[in-house]
């Protein structure tokens, strides 16, 4: 890993790491309105890396993250994920890719008519070669990942704050992702709880072999996971490097997060 | 895809523009933008209708959400208007001696008009508010661009499957609550008289002819798609938080049920031409 970056204004982008690289953001500009919530971004993230993403309320990291997957359309920049162009795909392409993704949402984003088993067996339903039987055993298999096997016919309502991330992550999981997508994983959890979501992440890391971005405020998730973090400030990356790079850098603004 | 985010901006820029311009120009403005949303919606729901894959699954599913978990609200208004529109009707006929011809004139009225019109705006009441609040809960918590991140296509399973079900739906509602009013209508002729129920009916039967039941039936399929349409279009592109939940709920109910008397002066203005 290089060195951290110390500078004391923003820059248009993090270097360019030389390993397998499978998601590639380059030149990304996003603004909603007259409000630009990314500048000129550069993000790379190399295969089986855990990256973290911090940055204000606001700095545009969901954005970032929904970009990835088709569900925010930039105005220019280009986006690479597993190899393929997310803005020049068809419909189909792209629903094959998002196959390949998984993307935990910030509140689970859990289906409220479905039972955790049916939230499970949605992203199934296109995989005509599955049986009845198959399926029971994979909702079952990614439920007992992370130990919730027992709220399989619950519904989302009699779900904690922490049993419905994990059953968010295992709906993700279903489909064994290439790329895993987590939107402030531990937000709104109490510690212990926001601890064992975060181990849970690098377990399913090791698993899986998945690559993954994690959006988070939650330093603690930070310091567990990342193998490398950038930090955002004005749509733009501002600072990089590895947890204690970071928290011992120069740069005022990235280490203000760690205080 | 990405027609969600393209509106999210449009919608953006408009409102940062809003604050310059009078009122009147706002109120304009947004009344054409609601329409063109409308008729945009429209025009994806034919578009994306008959792309494979089919959700008939979803389909038969909301059919009885929209149907069946409807039936019991539709057949007691169904009950109470025959029960009512009789009672009232009675003396003033009776002024003219022509109580006999009251299970006529009640059959004629609910079937070509009251029964449409009365369940139409009950089921926008119960379906179409019940349909913008849930999309537009399900937009708030992300649940829709969860099921776009899995790969499935939200549109054909949330709108189109909901916008079918109430086009197919509620003309059976309608009949549902016509012939339940026509039962209210003999009960509250047989308040006051003695008329058989045999007698009831065929006095019904004798003065109904094709052109009281096909265009008051055909004018459901429109009423169940207005209905359909303007809460999926509401609550699928509902804004701002929580609040707009609610917005969708009650501009869904607003709306549709605007459409529903447009649609049935249109409907009555076709018919008359044929009469």
């Amino acid at each position: 890993m290089e060195a951290p970056t110390d500078t004391s204004e923003p820059f248009p982008g993090c270097k360019k790491p030389s390993g397998d690289i499978i998601v590639a953001v380059e030149g990304l500009d996003i603004s909603f309105g007259k409000k630009n919530v990314l500048r000129e971004m550069n993000l790379w993230l190399q295969k089986g890396e855990n990256l973290v993403v911090l940055g204000k309320s606001g700095s545009g990291k969901s954005v970032l993250i929904k970009c990835l997957v088709g569900l925010v359309e930039p105005q220019n920049g280009s986006v690479k994920v597993l190899d393929k162009n997310i803005l020049e795909l068809n419909n189909k392409e792209l629903n094959s890719i998002r196959k390949k993704i998984g993307f935990l949402f910030q509140s689970a984003a859990l289906y409220d008519s479905m039972t955790v088993r049916e939230n499970l067996e949605f992203p199934l339903r296109d995989s005509r070669d599955l049986s009845k039987d198959d399926m029971t055993a994979m909702v079952e298999e990614a439920l007992d990942n992370v130990g919730l096997l027992e709220a399989i016919d619950k519904m989302p309502s009699e779900l904690s704050g922490g049993m419905r991330k994990r059953v968010g992550l295992a709906r993700t999981l279903i489909l064994k992702p290439e790329l895993m997508l987590y939107d402030e994983p531990t937000t709104g959890l109490d510690p212990i709880t926001s601890k064992e979501i975060s181990n849970l992440i690098l377990t399913v890391q090791k698993k899986y072999n998945t690559s993954s971005i994690i959006i988070t405020h939650d330093m603690e998730c930070a310091k567990i996971t990342a193998n490398r973090m950038v930090i955002l400030k004005d749509g733009m990356c501002s600072a990089e490097g590895t947890f204690s790079e970071l928290s011992q850098s120069q740069n005022k603004w990235a280490r203000s997060f760690f205080e | 895809m990405l027609t969600d985010s393209k509106n999210k901006t449009q919608v953006a820029e408009t409102s940062l523009q809003e604050d310059e311009e009078s009122p009147f120009l706002n109120s304009l403005k947004n009344f054409f933008l609601e329409v063109a949303l409308i008729v945009s919606f429209t025009g994806r729901f034919f578009k994306e209708l008959f792309i494979p894959p089919y959700e008939f699954n979803e389909f038969l599913k909301q059919c009885y959400f929209v149907g069946c978990k409807s039936l019991p609200l539709v057949a007691i208004t169904g009950f109470i208007m025959g029960l009512v529109l009789t009672i009232q009707s009675q003396p003033t006929l009776a002024q003219f001696g022509a109580e006999s011809w009251l299970p006529a004139m009640v059959a004629v009225s609910i079937i070509r008009e009251i029964g449409p019109v009365i369940t139409a705006l009950i089921c926008a009441g119960k379906i179409g508010s019940g349909i913008g609040a849930e999309l537009a809960s399900m937009k708030v918590t992300e649940q829709i661009d969860a099921m776009e991140v899995s790969g499935t296509n939200p549109f054909k399973y949330l709108v189109i499957t909901k916008i079918l079900a109430t086009t197919i739906m509620i003309p059976l509602l309608v009949i549902f609550s016509d012939v339940i009013s026509l039962y209210g209508s003999y009960v509250g002729v047989n308040l006051k008289g003695d008329v058989s129920y045999q007698l009831f009916c065929y006095q019904v039967i004798e003065k109904l002819d094709f052109m009281d039941l096909f265009p008051a039936f055909i004018k459901t399929f429109f009423f169940g798609f207005a209905i359909g349409l303007i809460g999926c279009c509401k609550g699928y592109n509902s804004n701002s938080g929580t609040e707009g939940v609610g917005k969708a709920a009650n501009s869904a109910v607003v709306i549709s049920s605007l459409l529903v008397f447009i649609l049935d002066m249109i409907a009555v203005q076709i018919t008359s031409l044929y009469n």
